[in-house]
């Protein structure tokens, strides 16, 4: 870090390596930024906030589906109306079903809050139709009932993660968590998924992220919710037991096999990368290495299992020795997959990928090679301990070299926002999810398995930067300080604010119009 | 999922914005006539401009010249293509509406206007040809902004801009509202982007993008009334500018933009590039006509454009900055008649600085001819104060039925 200037230093800390300042946070790390930032590593890891397991994401899951089966056979049977003596749920519309109804299997956790919510309110994606669709059938509108108590889960995580990254003293913790939240990415699909990529993220990546690499790569590929997301619970091994008693019974038909994605993506996203000098042969043999990875559902070959907990079952498991990347493989069950886990997360590659990847999404786009080359001397000095890595970014003077390179995601202008304001969002729909979907952000919603790009250029289209304009004026309208409008600057940019940027605040017509311009200006943009 | 997958980002693309950001917008001034006022306020004027220097040469192709099949290759449109004007000029086949009320004695062409200097930058033409100065920075408000002025003391004006930025030819002393139908783009977000796109000079990725993107939402607003746009919807957003303009108390200038008409590569002749620009212009212009309804009979149309094209065509099927481009008039008041001008023909020779079609007309001229015909301003007003030093590009006379 360069010694000349303390102040200046404070407001890189606070928004290029944590998520914004928020009042007074300048001022805090101003006698000593980087110690600041070093002070937020710890090894249990990230902060959490409150959610389900993913037992109970499991069960609900589960719940929604019972329900929605006998919702249908019931409707099946009888076409006007809808019998709720299996669980799903009083008929008339207004009504609530629960998710805790007859469907509940024995043993479940109870569900956090599942049954909380307005009935009939259609808050999810679910329940959101665009105008001029057609009118939903019942058998929708039932399975829209059905799903509210997931999507409001769902939103409620979402609305945790916002509130704990606005509010939270430790955000270079929470920046550094995100990066590896959306490295794995896991996102929300389906209904299932949109119940489990927050239960994934607090599960399998929050506590590991200041651990080592190996133990968040075996934890996020073993986790229900990348096992779901990638299509590895329907992944089995062609020679595996069960397929050959399944050839037994029904002949060659018997369709199920083995699915490449989580192998796939392990190698080509989490850890060596495309270029990492694997083949199609080494995928194949990493997802046959794989297979027995699932998730229980409470069938009997699971045993005592909870439903939604990550299993290994041998029956769906390939035997033999595999051979990945030119290594040999000739452990047993789900040893075998973790011994290749392990390889991977060991390889040079992986090191300097994500190495290249975390100074990128930090400090530029194109970041300076001795930065890269520092974080990767880190990396294989302690065996891809995390915590040493993000010691060795925040110590490289590299990190803090102006100028501001880097354009906030939305989800990072959404969050520094509220954090300048010293708030946090209270309406997860109007403050969070309506904005950053507008935004091109929602949360858990990434497009591809590759995640959220960090790139400045992916986010400045011009469409992005005008709905960035419009946010940042609607916010404005309700967080804009009453006090002094420089002072919330300076605090908000510390010496990073610019005279210009500083007079055009002082000029403008109205405080919301101030605030406005000051979260559009591009000091803010920046980090 | 396979690598290559991984591309198919759902953000907002730059394509996605390309489509619609090949814009049209709209901008307006003036009272109307809710206090009893002259009866020119009656008159309706709508300037049509479009942007990126409009190939007058496709426009109103001269297929009657000898020189014009060889010089244009490939861009030539052909004559049994071309709507028939005279034994010289036709107009392109994507402007059927414009033909029709040409037609009917209701559009005409000025095929060799230009702007008093020979400038070739898109920014700096239009500078002057908004400015409406005699030279470049010659004058730092608009030409119909003094044109309001110059029709003397009229109820509080109110002058309207859609769009991020209020065009140069409507700014002025007489103050500028904005409207946003989507009640998005309001004065303030006007303020802010004004500002901000000072604090994003140094910012070469915010800078263009915020400039882009509010030309672009301008126009969704404009096209859609708040609804979601839907393509170019040319007709939708000329109908709301004839609305406005026929309103109670409506103003009684307003203008128009057309860009995309920068057409160095594939600029096509019939169809294609081009074509799809002029059939968007041709939209908005029979957008208007049927939009004015009755006050069709008191509305002249201008179209200019900052200069014409190279006569040639260059390597990549298109055509370069040019000097001289065509002018369309249109509009129920406009008094029927031929082409506007001189034709210089395209015989080599008489190229400007032998490849771009000789400007034969002072685009100010026409500007003049219809402001003191149409709008009744007084002659010395327009040689002296809306038109600076210009007593030298004398009014076109008998543009407007009397």
């Amino acid at each position: 870090m360069p010694r000349t200037d303390t102040a200046l230093n404070a407001s890189i800390a606070a928004t290029r390596f944590g998520m914004g300042a928020r009042p007074g946070e300048i001022a805090l790390a101003t006698s000593d930024p980087q110690g600041w930032l070093q002070a937020q590593i710890r090894p249990e890891g990230a902060d959490a906030y409150p959610g389900m397991t993913k037992e109970e994401a499991g069960q609900a899951i589960q719940n929604f589906r019972f329900a929605v089966r006998d919702m249908k056979s019931e409707a099946a049977m009888k076409p006007t109306a809808i019998s709720n003596d299996q669980g799903a749920g009083p008929p008339s519309p207004g009504a609530m079903p629960t998710m805790a109804g007859g469907a509940m299997m024995a043993g479940a956790a109870p569900m956090n809050g599942m049954m909380a919510g307005a009935p009939g309110q259609m808050a999810g994606p679910e329940g959101m139709r665009p105008n001029g669709k057609p009118a939903l059938s019942d058998i929708q509108m039932q399975r829209q009932a059905l799903y509210q108590p997931v999507a409001q889960e769902a939103q409620r995580e979402i609305l945790g993660r916002a509130q704990l990254a606005a509010s939270t003293d430790a955000s270079f913790r929470e920046r550094w968590a995100l990066f590896w939240s959306n490295h794995f990415t896991t996102a929300g699909k389906n209904q299932e998924m949109r119940l489990l990529s927050p239960v994934f993220e607090r599960e399998a990546i929050r506590p590991h992220v200041f651990g080592r690499f190996e133990t968040l790569l075996i934890a996020s590929s073993t986790h229900p919710g990348m096992l779901a997301y990638l299509d590895q619970q329907q992944s089995v091994g062609p020679g595996s037991v069960q397929i050959q008693r399944a050839a037994m019974r029904q002949g060659p038909r018997a369709k199920a096999g083995l699915n490449e994605n989580l192998a796939r993506e392990i190698m080509e996203l989490h850890t060596v990368g495309a270029d990492g000098g694997y083949s199609q042969a080494d995928v194949t043999e990493f997802a046959r290495a794989l297979t027995g990875w699932g998730i229980a559902a409470g069938q009997p070959i699971d045993g005592p299992i909870p439903i939604g907990s990550a299993v290994f079952r041998d029956v769906r498991h390939e035997p033999g020795a595999r051979t990945v990347m030119t290594r040999q493989y000739g452990q047993a069950g789900s040893e075998q997959a973790r011994a290749v886990l392990i390889d991977l997360a060991a390889r040079p590659q992986t090191a300097h990928r994500l190495c290249l990847k975390i100074a990128a999404h930090f400090v530029s786009d194109t970041p300076d090679p001795a930065l890269v080359a520092k974080l990767e001397a880190a990396w294989k000095r302690s065996d891809g301990d995390l915590s040493q890595v993000a010691l060795a970014l925040v110590r490289a003077p590299e990190s803090w070299v102006p100028p501001m390179r880097k354009l906030k995601t939305p989800y990072e202008l959404v969050v520094s926002s509220y954090r300048a304001a010293g708030a946090q969002p209270a309406n997860v729909q109007r403050e969070v999810m309506g904005p950053l979907t507008s935004l091109g952000q929602r949360p858990f919603d990434a497009p591809q398995p590759n995640g959220w790009s960090d790139q400045a250029m992916v986010w400045a289209a011009p469409d992005a930067v005008v709905k960035r304009l419009f946010w940042a004026q609607s916010f404005a309208g309700a967080y804009a300080p009453q006090g002094d409008i420089l002072a919330a600057a300076n605090e908000a940019l510390g010496a990073r604010l610019a005279p210009v940027t500083a007079t055009a605040l002082s000029r403008a017509e109205s405080r919301p119009e101030a605030y406005a311009l000051l979260i559009m200006s591009p000091e803010f943009q920046r980090r | 999922m396979t690598a290559h997958d991984h591309h198919a980002h759902s953000l907002p693309s730059r394509r996605g914005l390309l489509t619609m950001g090949a814009g049209v917008s709209l901008a307006y001034l003036g009272g109307g006539a809710a206090f009893g006022q002259a009866a020119s306020t009656k008159k309706k004027l709508v300037v049509i401009i479009c942007r990126g220097a409009m190939d007058g040469l496709s426009v109103s192709p001269p297929v009657g010249d000898p020189g014009y099949a060889a010089l244009r290759g490939g861009l030539a449109i052909r004559p049994d293509a071309t709507l028939k004007l005279d034994s010289t000029f036709g107009l392109h086949p994507a402007l059927k509406a414009t033909y029709a009320l040409a037609q009917g004695g209701q559009a005409r062409i000025a095929p060799t206007v230009a702007i008093p200097e020979r400038i070739r930058s898109h920014f700096e033409a239009q500078d002057l040809l908004e400015s409406g100065g005699a030279r470049l920075y010659g004058a730092t408000t608009g030409w119909l902004n003094r044109t309001l002025a110059a029709l003397g003391p009229t109820h509080p004006m109110k002058a309207l801009s859609i769009g991020p930025q209020e065009p140069l030819i409507l700014r002025g002393p007489i103050q500028a509202d904005s409207w946003s139908p989507g009640g998005r783009v309001g004065a303030s977000t006007t303020r802010i982007a004004t500002t901000l796109q000072d604090l994003y000079k140094a910012d070469t990725l915010l800078g263009p993008a915020l400039a882009a993107g509010l030309a672009v939402e301008a126009q969704a607003d404009v096209l859609n009334g708040g609804t979601p746009l839907k393509g170019n919807d040319a007709k939708a957003f000329a109908d709301t500018a004839a609305r406005f303009l026929i309103a109670d108390g409506g103003p009684s200038i307003a203008v128009l933009n057309v860009d995309g008409f920068d057409t160095h590569a594939n600029q096509g002749a019939e169809t294609g590039l081009l074509a799809n620009r002029l059939g968007l212009l041709d939209q908005v212009i029979d957008g208007l006509h049927r939009g004015m309804g009755a006050a069709w009979n008191d509305t002249v149309v201008i179209v200019a454009t900052e200069f014409g094209r190279t006569a040639r065509v260059n390597g990549t099927g298109g055509t370069d900055h040019g000097t001289a481009s065509t002018l369309i008039l249109a509009g129920g008041a406009l008094k029927p008649g031929g082409m506007i001008g001189d034709w210089p023909t395209l015989a080599e020779a008489k190229l400007f600085e032998n490849r771009d079609l000789a400007p034969t007309l002072d685009i100010r001229s026409v500007f003049k001819g219809v402001l003191g015909d149409h709008l009744g301003v007084d002659r010395r007003a327009l040689d002296a104060k809306v038109f600076l030093d210009s007593s030298a590009a004398a009014a076109v006379q008998g543009l407007v039925r009397a």
